[in-house]
C-alpha cells in the first residue's frame, strides 16, 4: 500500500470531519494524520489526509458521494509544498541549553517557552524536517510532543480556489421526473 | 404573511408542500409533539400506525419501491430509532428514496444520556446519504426540503431527519422561501455525448454483445427506452434481480438472469461476450461472482449514475455517468439513422442469440422445473407452488409480488414470468429477512387495485409477521401471503449441504402452525401438503375479500439450481446436489 495525500474542499457544517473519517474507517485505513482548518472563502474548509490506501481512486469517488464535499484531489504526485509545526517541550537543564540552542538554529526552529529545565521548541517545516529535528533532539529526553499533522498545497497556478465551488452551486441539479 | 406554527406543525406542511401522503411509524416520547401536529393534518397525511419500527421501514421501503416516490417512516429517540437502523441499510443498498424521521431527546439534554437518547445520526452516518440533526425550529423547512430533494434525486437513498422534541415544540414563523444552498451534490443526469458515441462505435463492431439491465432501468422509468435500443440492436437483454421487470421476458431478446444463481446460459454467455453492455447495475458481487474472472473477453459499456460504482467492482472501458433514460435516449438519437450500419451486428447477434438459446435449451427445463425423477417421491416440490402461481399470476394480471430473502427469493425470480417494472419486489443489496411482509404493506397501499402476493420463507416470516395486524387495522384487503415454509434456514442449510459436510448448525427452524396464527390475527389461513390442494388454495386466496395466508410445507431439503459458489467463477456453477447422479 501507498501513502498518499489527498487535499479536499468541504462545507464547514456539523459532522463534516466525521463523514470524511467515517468513510476512510469504514475501510479499515488508519490516518496518518488529518489537519483541517478554514479555506480562503468563509463556509469551506480545506482538509489534507494523509493515508496509507489501496485504491484511493475509489475512494476519492466515495468522498464526492458526501453531500458536504466539494473537490479531492490526490496530490501524491503532483509538485507539492508540505508543511507540518510540532511543539517539543524538552527536559533542558541550564547546562544541556547551549547545545539545544544550537540545534535549533540550525534547523530554524524557534524556542517560545524557557523554564526551570524547560524549554518549548516550536518546529515548522517539510514533514521529512520536522521528522529529522525530532529524531536529533529526542536524546535531550521530550517530555511532551505535539504535531499537526501535514498539510499541503499544489505549487504555481495549479490548485483550486474553493470560491469557484459555492459559486457553481447557484441553481441546484435539475430534478429528472420518473415515469412509471 | 405566513402564520406561527409549531416546529411539529411545520413538518408536517413540508411534508405535504412534498407531496407526501402516508407515513409509517410508531409513536414516543421524543416524537410525541410530531403526532400532535400530525392529527390536524390527518386528510391529507395518513398515518399508518405498525408494530415494530422495522416493520415502518420496510413498509415506507416498500411504498417507495413500488411507486418511485419518497416512502416516510417515524420513530421516536433510542430503540424507536435505533429499530429504524435495518430498512435504512437495507434502502442504502438498494437505493430506495426513503426518509426516516426520528424524535430526539430536548437539545438541553442532548449527549447527557437522557432516557431514550440515542446518537442516531451517528449511528446512521454510513448507511444513509445524509442526514440532519435538528435543534431549532426555524431550520425545519430548509432541511426538509434539502433531504426530500436529496433522497429522491440522483442515486436515490436514504435520509435520517434527527429532530429534537423542544425543536418540534417551538413555535416560529416558518420561512417558505426556499432557495437549496448544495454545492457539493450535483447528480449528472445528461451522458456526455462522445462517450456515447464511443460506446455505440463499440457495439457496432460487436460479434457477441450482451445488455445487462440493472435497477437504474427501473428507477428512472427507461423501460421504453431499454426496449427500443434492444430492438434497434437486436442484442439479447439480461435483467438482474434488481432489474427483474425492467424487459419483458416473454420478449425474444430477453435470457434472463445472471449470478450467483442465473441461468447457465446467461453466465456462459457473459462469460463468451464480446461487449457487454451495462446500464444502470452496479456488478454486485452476486453478479459478477470472483470479479476478476468476470466476463474476460468483455469490453464493458457502464451507465451509472453514480460515478464512485463505475470501475468500482469491473474494469470499464467506456464509462458513462448519467441517468439511465436519458442515456438510452442519447443513444437512440446518436445511433446511425439508417439499418445498414447495423446490419453486420444483426447478423453477429442472431448468431449469437442461437447460440445462447442452444445452451439454455440443454440446461434450463431442467432446473425449472426440477428433475422430476427426484421429486417423484415428494409430496409437495416448492417448483409445484411456483408453478401454480405463476399461472394464477398470469391469468388474473394486476399483481405486485413481495419477496424476502432466501431460497424462495431466488426461485421466484427464476420460476415467476416478469414483465413489467415494480412488480417485483425485493431485499436485494442488504438481503434483509424479515422485508417481506411489512414491505407488502406498504406496496398495497401504493397498488390498492392490486394483489401483493408475499413470498417468504417461513424463517423471515417468523422474523416481522407482527405486522399482519397492522394490515387488519388499515382495512388492508389486497395481501396473500404465501410461506414457502421447509423448516429450515433454507439457503443456509443449501450451504451446509454442499460445502460444509451437511452440519446443519443452527438452521433446522420450527414454527407455530401458520394458518392457525393467520386467524388469530382475524386472516384466513390455508394449510397446503401436498401438490394436488395447491391450485385449489391459491383459488380460495384469490376468492376470499381479505388478507390470506397460505402456509406451504414444501418438501424440506431442495436446493436452488444453478449455483455460483461464491467468490468462485460465474463459469464455475454447481447443477444439482452431488449426491444425486
Amino acid at each position: 500500500m501507498k501513502k498518499h495525500t489527498i487535499v479536499a474542499l468541504v462545507q464547514d457544517r456539523p459532522g463534516v470531519l466525521s463523514r470524511v473519517v467515517g468513510l476512510i474507517r469504514r475501510r479499515g485505513y488508519n490516518i496518518e494524520s488529518l489537519a483541517v482548518g478554514h479555506s480562503e472563502t468563509p463556509g469551506v474548509s480545506r482538509m489534507t489526509i494523509v493515508v496509507e490506501w489501496e485504491d484511493v481512486e475509489q475512494v476519492v469517488k466515495q468522498l464526492y458521494r458526501l453531500i458536504e464535499v466539494l473537490k479531492v484531489s490526490d496530490v501524491t504526485n503532483d509538485p507539492i509544498v508540505e508543511r507540518e509545526m510540532a511543539l517539543m517541550k524538552l527536559h533542558a537543564p541550564p547546562s544541556k541549553r547551549p547545545e539545544i540552542v544550537a540545534l535549533t538554529e540550525v534547523f530554524d526552529a524557534k524556542i517560545v517557552d524557557v523554564g526551570a529545565n524547560t524549554m518549548v521548541i516550536e518546529m515548522t517545516g517539510s514533514p521529512a524536517k520536522v521528522q529529522n529535528f525530532v529524531d536529533v533532539i529526542r536524546p535531550y529526553g521530550i517530555k511532551e510532543m505535539m504535531r499537526t499533522g501535514r498539510i499541503a498545497m499544489v505549487r504555481g497556478a495549479r490548485g483550486h480556489n474553493a470560491e469557484e465551488y459555492v459559486e457553481n452551486a447557484n441553481g441546484h441539479a435539475e430534478r429528472v421526473p420518473v415515469m412509471n | 404573511m405566513s402564520e406561527k406554527r409549531t416546529g411539529a406543525q411545520v413538518m408536517c406542511e413540508a411534508l405535504i408542500r412534498n407531496g407526501v401522503e402516508v407515513m409509517f411509524g410508531i409513536p414516543g416520547g421524543a416524537i410525541m409533539p410530531f403526532y400532535h401536529a400530525m392529527w390536524e393534518y390527518r386528510d391529507k397525511l395518513r398515518h399508518v400506525l405498525c408494530r415494530h419500527e422495522q416493520g415502518a421501514g420496510h413498509a415506507a421501503e416498500g411504498y417507495a419501491r413500488a411507486t418511485g416516490r419518497l416512502g416516510v417512516c417515524i420513530g421516536t429517540s433510542g430503540p424507536g430509532a435505533t429499530n429504524l437502523v435495518t430498512p435504512i441499510a437495507d434502502a442504502m443498498m438498494d437505493s430506495v428514496p426513503l426518509l426516516a424521521i426520528t424524535g430526539q431527546v430536548a437539545s438541553h439534554v442532548l449527549g447527557k444520556d437522557a432516557f431514550q437518547e440515542t446518537d442516531i445520526t451517528g449511528i446512521t452516518m454510513p448507511i444513509t446519504k445524509h442526514n440532519y440533526l435538528v435543534k431549532r425550529a426555524e431550520d425545519l423547512p430548509y432541511v426538509f426540503e434539502e433531504a426530500i430533494y436529496i433522497a429522491t434525486t440522483g442515486r436515490p437513498g436514504p435520509v435520517l431527519i434527527d429532530v429534537t422534541k423542544d425543536a418540534q415544540q417551538a413555535t416560529i414563523v416558518p420561512d417558505w422561501n426556499i432557495k437549496l444552498d448544495l454545492p457539493g451534490y450535483k447528480p449528472n443526469y445528461r451522458p456526455n455525448l462522445k462517450q456515447v458515441r464511443e460506446a455505440i462505435k463499440l457495439i457496432l463492431s460487436a460479434k457477441k454483445p450482451l445488455i445487462i439491465a440493472g435497477h437504474g432501468i427501473i428507477m428512472s422509468g427507461a423501460v421504453e427506452e431499454l426496449r427500443a435500443f434492444a430492438e434497434r440492436t437486436r442484442i439479447p437483454v439480461i435483467t438482474t434481480l434488481h432489474g427483474i421487470g425492467a424487459f419483458p421476458e416473454d420478449h425474444p431478446l430477453s435470457i434472463g438472469m445472471p449470478g450467483m444463481h442465473g441461468w447457465v446460459h446467461v453466465n456462459r454467455a457473459i462469460q463468451e461476450c464480446d461487449v457487454l453492455f451495462n446500464i444502470g447495475g452496479r456488478f454486485d458481487d452476486r453478479v459478477t461472482g470472483k470479479a476478476s474472472t468476470f466476463a474476460p473477453n468483455a469490453k464493458v459499456i457502464h451507465v451509472d449514475i453514480d460515478p464512485s460504482e463505475i470501475g468500482k467492482n469491473v474494469k470499464v472501458t467506456v464509462p458513462i455517468v448519467a441517468d439511465a433514460r436519458l442515456a438510452l435516449q442519447a443513444f437512440l438519437n446518436e445511433f446511425p439513422p439508417d439499418n445498414e450500419a447495423f446490419a453486420e451486428l444483426h447478423g453477429h447477434a442472431s448468431d449469437w442469440m442461437e447460440h445462447i438459446r442452444e445452451m439454455q435449451a440443454k440446461h434450463q427445463p431442467k432446473q425449472q422445473y426440477l428433475n422430476r425423477a427426484d421429486t417423484e417421491n415428494m409430496s409437495l416440490p416448492p417448483h409445484d407452488v411456483y408453478a401454480a402461481l405463476t399461472k394464477a399470476l398470469n391469468s388474473r394480471g394486476n399483481y405486485r409480488v413481495v419477496t424476502d430473502v432466501g431460497q424462495h427469493q431466488m426461485w421466484a425470480a427464476q420460476l415467476i414470468d416478469w414483465y413489467r417494472p415494480r412488480t417485483h419486489i425485493t431485499s436485494g443489496g442488504a438481503g434483509t429477512m424479515g422485508f417481506a411482509v411489512p414491505a407488502a404493506l406498504g406496496v398495497a397501499i401504493a397498488h390498492p387495485n392490486d394483489t401483493v402476493w408475499v413470498i417468504c420463507g417461513d424463517g423471515g416470516f417468523q422474523m416481522t409477521n407482527q405486522e399482519m395486524a397492522t394490515i387488519v387495522q388499515e382495512g388492508i384487503k389486497n395481501i396473500k401471503i404465501a410461506v414457502i415454509n421447509n423448516g429450515y434456514l433454507g439457503m443456509v442449510r443449501q450451504w451446509q449441504e454442499l460445502f460444509e459436510n451437511k452440519r446443519y448448525s443452527g438452521t433446522p427452524l420450527s414454527g407455530p402452525d401458520f394458518a392457525k396464527l393467520a386467524e388469530a390475527y382475524y386472516w384466513k389461513g390455508i394449510t397446503v401438503e401436498h401438490t394436488s390442494q395447491v391450485e385449489a388454495a391459491i383459488e380460495e386466496a384469490y376468492a376470499t375479500d381479505g388478507p390470506v395466508l397460505i402456509d406451504f410445507r414444501v418438501e424440506r431439503e431442495v436446493n436452488v439450481f444453478p449455483m455460483v459458489p461464491q467468490n468462485k467463477s460465474i463459469s464455475e456453477m454447481i447443477l444439482e446436489s452431488p449426491h444425486r447422479s
